[in-house]
């Protein structure tokens, strides 16, 4: 593909030998596109850091090549890699200034000493922290830490920006102002951002692209809405936000589900006549007050804007309805009533599991 | 204040701390105050008087005495230092590995067998080489004192490397610095203060030492503790307590720095 930045063509890494063996990353192939916000997102252990640390130059990989542009670069040491990365505990250098510190990879790749004070002096505007030049790392707080972070990785303008989950340490509130923060940066500066998260909501808000990984294989590519709304199996669907698994039997081109009830869906995923498929259905897809289907009401959660709804059908399967709350707070819901209730058209999803 | 079990509370326990710090300390003070005195006596005091400092100062064997001193602990605490700086890079710049507890033993020799037995097997060993070369120069006690240093220069500088963030040192490679950058620019800067704490600490474990100098030096190479206790064969005067006292006083700014280096800022 000609606007690559990245590609990870076949790429494995093991660590260990012998019986010990840990495959952190299975044959991964991948390409990120020029300028795209790229997020990888799992849990822990999923293989998401190790991926990242092989486009830093950080690993080499067992096997399988890293392009960057179209240069093969899986042997080629971090120094020389036009890549840079803002780790999680941001490793600032404590003996350096701020402005010392983001002038670093400047000052390394041989720059004249006024070039690089002109292009430290833009960086510091960029992230809003003229004012602390002078500054050492330890002065400042976790959120402008952060920034100096973004601004020494930006400063040598790299051809991709590697962020190892940057906003972990922060507080929800700090937490939330830096992506934006982030996606303006990218915005202006037009760089590719390779971003590695496990949390499913930073990934939605910010990314262009999410590649969704799990024990070391990419189980899903695609934008936010796609991998919210059609995930390929019941991982992606149990990560990315909060979903109603329901098991089903196709049957004359719908799902008979335990209930016993027979549910229209708009894609088969070649499962089948008669065969056992897995559903999945968002919260707040789940519309209740009429329809064909019926829940005993197990229990109701409030949380502010929204009430979630617990529902058991017949056999027992539990589905979880979100709903707006009421002016009154109230969605009057008694625990015990029988509500009839429907899951909105094409809102249904037949899974591979 | 969080109420709870403290020692301090115990009955007893201010007796036990003034004791002990009357103990450690009263010695020293009378040591200290004697070197004061205008009589001949270490215990019958005469009056204030600087005529033993003046006497030591001028004596030519208390000086000859210093300067082998001071040359042999500044190049034991370079060469140990340097030794030990190295030892720690390998040691911390790295996972875990194989046999690592063994090279912090072997590395720690000297803190662990009794200094009198590293004394005997120098002796013999530094013997044969005296024999097949004719040499008796200073190198053998430079040589053996950079020895025992090491494990007293390598910890304080593997406390420090310990305490630092790998991730630094990968940062620094991601900014375009070749590994000789990083550790000109990284590494090095921030294990400073470490190695100038362990070279000061070498260098007063050298101008302290007393018997593997007895064991190693030849005829007419007293450093200043081998002089002392030679002295104190013979007619104790003040003028030792005068010695004393300025080396108290060397060591008690040398490990002022020390602390004062190895305090983390924060």
């Amino acid at each position: 593909m000609a606007d690559a930045a990245v590609e990870a063509r076949s790429a494995s890494k093991e660590y260990g030998s012998g019986d010990r063996i840990v495959r952190a990353l299975r044959d991964v192939s991948l390409t990120i596109r020029k300028g795209e916000f790229f997020t990888l997102l799992g849990p822990s252990g999923c293989g998401k850091t190790t991926l990242l640390r092989l486009i830093a130059g950080f690993e080499m990989p067992t096997s399988g090549t890293i392009l960057l542009g179209n240069r093969d670069i899986s042997r080629m040491p971090p120094y020389q890699r036009p890549v840079n990365t803002v780790f999680q505990s941001y490793a600032l250098f404590p003996h350096l200034d701020v402005a010392e510190n983001v002038g670093f990879g400047l000052t390394m790749r041989g720059q004249p000493k006024a070039e690089v004070e002109r292009r430290v002096a833009r960086m510091l505007a960029l992230v809003k922290l003229e004012a602390f030049a002078g500054r050492k790392p330890q002065q400042l707080s976790g959120g402008q830490q952060q920034r100096v972070a973004l601004a020494r990785a930006l400063a040598p303008s790299p051809e991709v920006l590697l962020l190892d989950e940057p906003l972990s340490a922060l507080d929800l509130k700090l937490r939330k102002e830096m992506q934006l923060e982030l996606k303006r940066l990218q915005h202006e500066t037009g760089i590719t951002f390779v971003f590695v998260t496990h949390d499913q909501e930073e990934a939605l808000t910010m990314s262009d692209r999410i590649g969704v990984m799990r024990d070391g294989v990419i189980l899903q590519v695609g934008g936010p809405r796609e991998i919210y709304n059609r995930p390929v199996n019941r991982f992606v669907a149990d990560f990315i936000g909060e979903t109603n698994i329901l098991a089903g039997r196709t049957e004359a081109g719908c799902v008979r589900l335990g209930s016993g009830d027979l549910i229209a869906v708009d894609n088969l995923n070649g499962a089948a006549e008669g065969a056992a498929v897995t559903l999945a259905v968002r919260p707040e897809q789940v519309r209740i007050g009429a329809g064909p289907l019926q829940g005993r009401v197990s229990n109701t959660v409030y949380f502010g804007t929204d009430t979630h709804c617990h529902l058991r059908m017949a056999d027992d399967t539990e589905v979880v309805a979100r709903m707006q709350s009421p002016p009154s707070g109230d969605v009057g819901l008694g625990e015990g009533a029988t509500v009839a209730f429907d899951f909105v058209a094409g809102a249904v999803r037949v899974l591979e599991d | 204040m969080a109420r709870g079990f403290s020692v301090t509370s115990l009955p007893g326990f201010a007796a036990i701390a003034i004791t002990s710090f009357v103990l450690l300390y009263a010695p020293i003070l009378t040591m200290v105050i004697y070197s004061f005195n205008a009589s001949e006596s270490v215990a019958l005091w005469g009056g204030f008087s600087l005529r033993w400092y003046t006497a030591a100062w001028e004596n030519t064997q208390v000086q000859e005495a210093t300067i082998r001193s001071l040359v042999i602990a500044v190049s034991a605490a370079l060469i140990s230092t340097t030794v030990a700086t190295m030892a720690a890079l390998g040691t911390t710049r790295r996972g875990r590995f194989k046999g690592q507890t063994l090279i912090y033993v072997m590395i720690n020799q000297p803190l662990m067998v009794p200094e009198i037995v590293t004394a005997v097997a120098l002796l013999i060993f530094f013997a044969a080489i005296k024999v097949a070369t004719g040499y008796t120069g200073l190198a053998y006690l430079v040589l053996a004192h950079s020895a025992f240093c090491v494990p007293f220069a390598y910890l304080p500088i593997r406390a420090r490397l310990e305490g630092m963030d790998l991730a630094l040192e990968t940062a620094a490679a991601d900014l375009y610095a070749t590994p000789w950058q990083t550790f000109r620019r990284v590494t090095l800067p921030l294990m400073g203060p470490g190695i100038a704490a362990g070279a000061m600490l070498a260098f007063v474990i050298s101008l302290d030492d007393v018997i593997i100098t007895e064991f190693v030096k030849s005829a007419g190479q007293d450093t200043l503790p081998t002089y002392m206790l030679g002295q104190l064969r013979r007619a104790v005067t003040p003028e030792v307590n005068a010695i004393s006292t300025a080396l108290l006083a060397l060591t008690v700014i040398l490990l002022t720095a020390f602390f004062l280096l190895t305090r983390r800022r924060d």
